[in-house]
C-alpha cells in the first residue's frame, strides 16, 4: 500500500462477543487502511464479520457483552477506549453512516427536515439558524428534486430509493471525513441500486472523503472500489487493490466467491457450489485458515497452524495463508504456484 | 418444439382503490394489464421487473392464489381462471410454488416430515407407512439426510431450508413451479447451490419453472424464455439471447446496463454507457410511455421468438389494426 496519512487505520482487530456466558470470536485479527478519497470494499457472505467491524469503527457494540481490542485509529482520535462522550463527538462528524434498511433507521414518527436538523444539532458544526438552509441543500445535494416538500414529509411517504437518499443525506450532514456505507443498495431494485451507488461515489470525490463499503455483491464491488478487503469467518483473507482482487484472485475462498457468481460465461452449466457451510462462532479456530474446511481436497492443509501476517505475494496485494500455492478446483490440472514460476 | 404446458392470454388484474364517500372505487391499481405468454414442457420461463412491477401477480394467478380480473390461462385445454375447472382436472396438485423467505413460508411448530407430506394428503390418501417413505425418499430428492425428518425448521440453514421448500412444492409431482424470488435471500455460496439444484430436479423431474426474479444476472443463468415487465405490461418478450443481446426497448436496456459489471477494467466505459441509455430514458420517455405512463400495450414482432412494445410512431398502425 501507498504510505501516506490514512483516514481510518485498523490494526490487529478483533471482537469477542459473550454467548450463553462464554467469550466467543467473531472478529480476528483485522487490519485495515482507508486513506482520504478512498473507496475500500468489504465482501464476505453473512456472518462473515464485515457488520461487526463497521460496528466498531462507530463504537456502537455492547461494553458488556462485547469485547473490542487492538486499536482503530479515526482520523488521529483512538476510538477502542474512548468514552461514551468523546464517541458522541467522533459519530457524525468524523464518521458518518449509512445503513442498509433506511425504513428502520428513519424515525417514523419525525419529518426528514427534523431529522437532518436533529443531526445537526447534535454537533456544534452548524449555528441554529443555518440548519433550514443547509437542510434543503443536503436534500438537493443527495438528488432530490423537491427538497422544501420532502422535508415536510415522513419517512413512510417516501419510496426505497428516496429514503436511502435521506440515508445519506444524514450521513453527510456534518460533513463527516469517512463515510460507512452498510449495504447501502441491497433492499434497492438495479435502476435505482446504480443512481444511489453514482450518488455516493460523487459525494465521495466532492468531499474526498473516504469510504468503507460494505457488501456482499461482487458486482457492486468491481464497480465503486479502489481496494478490497475479502473476509470469510472474522478474518481477512485476502486484501489489495480492486485490479488485483478481480484479476488474479488468489485465496482459494476469493476464487470460490468468483467462481459461484452467475455470469455471461456460466449460462446453462453447473455453477460452482462451495461445500459445507461457514463454522458456527463456537467452532471458529483462528489459528487456522478457516476456509480449507470446506475444500475437501485440502484436508490436511486445513490443520496447520496460520501465521497472523499474511504473504505479500505482489506489491500491496495480501493474501492469508500458504494453502492458495497448493489450491485448484477439482477440475483443474495446475495449481497457482505451479502455473506461475514463484 | 416442445409441447406448449401453460397459456396465459391477455391476462389482466386490477386492484380497486377505495375512498371518498361511501368507499366507493375511485381508481384502480394496474398489477397485471392485458399481458399473454406461454411456458413449454421443461422449461424455464423468467419473469423480469422492477419491485412493483407486477411479476407477483401473475404468479400468484397462476398458482391460484389470486383472482384475475380478465383474461384466461389454458391448462389442458381449460380455463384455470375459474375454481370449477381447477378442481375438475387437479389443477393444484399440478402447480406448486416456491417462495422468496424460507423462515416465513415453513411453519415454525411443524416438523419437516408434517410440512413436506402436508400437499400430498391434500391429494392422496396413503397410510402412515406409505407417507414416511414417501417423505424419506423427497428428502433423498433433495439431498437432506433422513434422520432431518422429525426436526423443526429453524434448526436448518438457508440454503437448506429453501430445500425443504422445493422438497415440498415437488411433493406431489407437479408439472409447474412457480418459483418467486426463491434465491434472494441467500448467499452466494447457497444461491449456486440451490440454483444447481432446481436445474437438476428440472432435468430429472421433467419440471417446468416459472422463474419470478429481479436479479437479471440469475435469470440469465436459469431461464429461456424470458419476459420483461414494467408496470403492469410487458415491455419485451424473447429467448435469453434476443433479450440479453439484442434488447430492444429502452426499459430493458436500462435494466441491463444497471447490473453491476466485474469488470474492472471497463468500468468508466460501462457507467457511461449506463449514464447514456439513462439519459435516452428521461428524453425519450414519452416515445416509449403512453400518457398514463406506462409502456403502450400492443407488442410488435422482431423476429419468431421477439416481441417487444410499440413506440408512439408504430401506435397508430396497432390501434387500427385493433379495431
Amino acid at each position: 500500500m501507498i504510505e501516506g496519512k490514512n483516514l481510518l487505520d485498523a490494526k490487529g482487530v478483533s471482537v469477542d462477543f459473550r454467548i450463553n456466558g462464554k467469550w466467543l470470536t467473531a472478529l480476528y485479527n483485522v487490519d485495515l487502511a482507508v486513506k482520504p478519497g478512498e473507496v475500500l470494499a468489504l465482501v464476505g457472505e453473512s456472518g462473515s464479520g464485515k457488520s461487526t467491524f463497521a460496528t466498531s469503527v462507530i463504537g456502537l457494540h455492547s461494553k458488556n457483552q462485547a469485547r473490542v481490542s487492538g486499536s482503530i485509529v479515526l482520523d488521529g482520535h483512538q476510538i477502542i477506549g474512548a468514552s461514551d462522550k468523546e464517541m458522541q463527538e467522533l459519530r457524525g462528524v468524523k464518521v458518518g453512516m449509512i445503513f442498509q434498511d433506511p425504513l428502520s433507521a428513519l424515525n417514523p414518527l419525525m419529518k426528514i427536515g427534523d431529522q437532518i436538523s436533529e443531526a445537526m444539532e447534535v454537533h456544534d458544526v452548524y449555528p441554529r439558524e443555518k440548519w433550514e438552509n443547509r437542510t434543503i441543500e443536503l436534500l438537493k445535494e443527495v438528488g432530490i428534486t423537491k427538497p422544501e416538500r420532502v422535508a415536510k414529509q415522513y419517512p413512510h411517504e417516501l419510496s426505497g430509493g428516496m429514503r436511502q437518499r435521506v440515508m445519506i443525506a444524514l450521513a453527510i450532514a456534518n460533513e463527516p471525513d469517512l463515510i460507512i456505507a452498510d449495504e447501502p443498495t441491497t433492499a434497492l431494485d438495479v435502476t435505482i441500486q446504480a443512481q444511489i451507488l453514482d450518488l455516493i461515489q460523487e459525494i465521495q470525490k466532492k468531499k474526498k472523503s473516504g469510504v468503507l463499503l460494505i457488501t456482499h455483491d461482487l458486482g457492486v464491488v468491481a464497480e465503486m472500489a479502489d481496494s478490497v478487503a475479502v473476509m470469510y469467518a472474522g478474518q481477512i483473507v485476502e486484501s489489495g487493490s480492486v485490479e488485483q482482487v478481480f484479476e488474479n484472485p488468489t485465496h482459494p475462498y476469493t476464487r470460490s466467491l468468483l467462481r459461484a457468481n452467475p455470469s455471461e460465461d456460466t449460462t446453462g452449466d453447473e455453477l460452482y457450489v462451495i461445500p459445507g457451510t461457514v463454522p458456527s462462532l463456537a467452532d471458529m479456530d483462528h489459528s487456522k485458515d478457516l476456509f480449507l474446511q470446506r475444500v475437501p481436497w485440502l484436508a490436511d492443509l486445513a490443520q496447520e497452524k496460520v501465521s497472523d501476517t499474511p504473504a505479500e505475494i505482489e506489491k500491496g496485494h495480501f493474501v492469508r495463508g500458504n494453502a492458495w500455492k497448493d489450491f485448484s478446483f477439482p477440475d483443474e490440472k495446475t495449481s497457482k504456484k505451479k502455473l506461475k514460476k514463484w | 418444439m416442445a409441447k406448449e404446458l401453460l397459456k396465459i392470454e391477455n391476462l389482466k388484474v386490477h386492484y380497486p382503490i377505495r375512498g371518498g364517500f361511501f368507499n366507493r372505487v375511485v381508481d384502480k391499481v394496474y398489477a397485471a394489464d392485458g399481458v399473454s405468454f406461454v411456458i413449454e414442457e421443461g422449461e424455464t420461463y423468467g419473469l423480469v421487473g422492477e419491485s412493483g412491477s407486477g411479476k407477483t401477480t401473475i404468479g400468484s394467478v397462476v398458482v391460484g392464489l389470486e383472482k384475475a380480473t380478465e383474461g384466461q390461462i389454458f391448462y389442458k385445454g381449460l380455463d384455470i381462471t375459474k375454481a370449477s375447472n381447477r378442481k375438475k382436472i387437479n389443477y393444484n396438485k399440478d402447480v406448486q410454488m416456491i417462495f422468496q423467505d424460507s423462515m416465513s413460508s415453513l411453519n415454525p411448530r411443524k416438523t419437516i416430515f408434517d410440512i413436506i407430506t402436508e400437499p400430498i394428503h391434500n391429494f392422496e390418501k396413503l397410510s402412515k407407512e406409505e407417507t414416511e417413505k414417501r417423505a424419506k425418499e423427497l428428502l433423498d430428492i433433495v439431498g437432506l439426510p433422513q434422520r432431518t425428518l422429525y426436526q423443526y425448521p429453524f434448526q436448518f440453514s438457508g440454503g437448506q431450508r429453501q430445500r425443504i421448500g422445493i422438497a415440498r412444492a415437488i411433493s406431489t409431482n407437479p408439472k409447474l413451479i412457480v418459483a418467486d424470488e426463491p434465491v434472494s435471500a441467500l448467499d452466494l455460496s447457497v444461491q449456486a447451490q440451490v440454483l444447481n439444484f432446481m436445474k437438476k430436479i428440472q432435468k430429472d423431474l421433467g419440471i417446468s419453472f416459472l422463474f419470478i426474479s429481479h436479479d437479471l444476472g440469475v435469470v440469465r443463468h436459469m431461464t429461456n424464455n424470458i419476459a420483461v415487465m414494467h408496470l403492469g405490461r410487458f415491455v419485451e418478450l424473447g429467448n435469453r439471447e434476443d433479450v440479453f443481446n439484442n434488447p430492444q426497448h429502452i426499459y430493458t436496456k436500462r435494466l441491463l446496463a444497471a447490473i453491476p459489471q466485474m469488470d474492472v477494467k471497463n468500468r468508466a466505459k460501462n457507467k457511461q454507457n449506463r449514464l447514456d441509455i439513462e439519459k435516452e430514458y428521461q428524453d425519450n420517455h414519452d416515445f416509449y410511455y403512453g400518457t398514463d405512463g406506462r409502456p403502450y400495450p400492443f407488442l410488435k414482432e422482431i423476429s419468431k421468438t421477439h416481441k417487444v412494445a410499440v413506440n408512439a410512431d408504430e401506435l397508430k398502425n396497432f390501434e387500427k389494426e385493433n379495431k
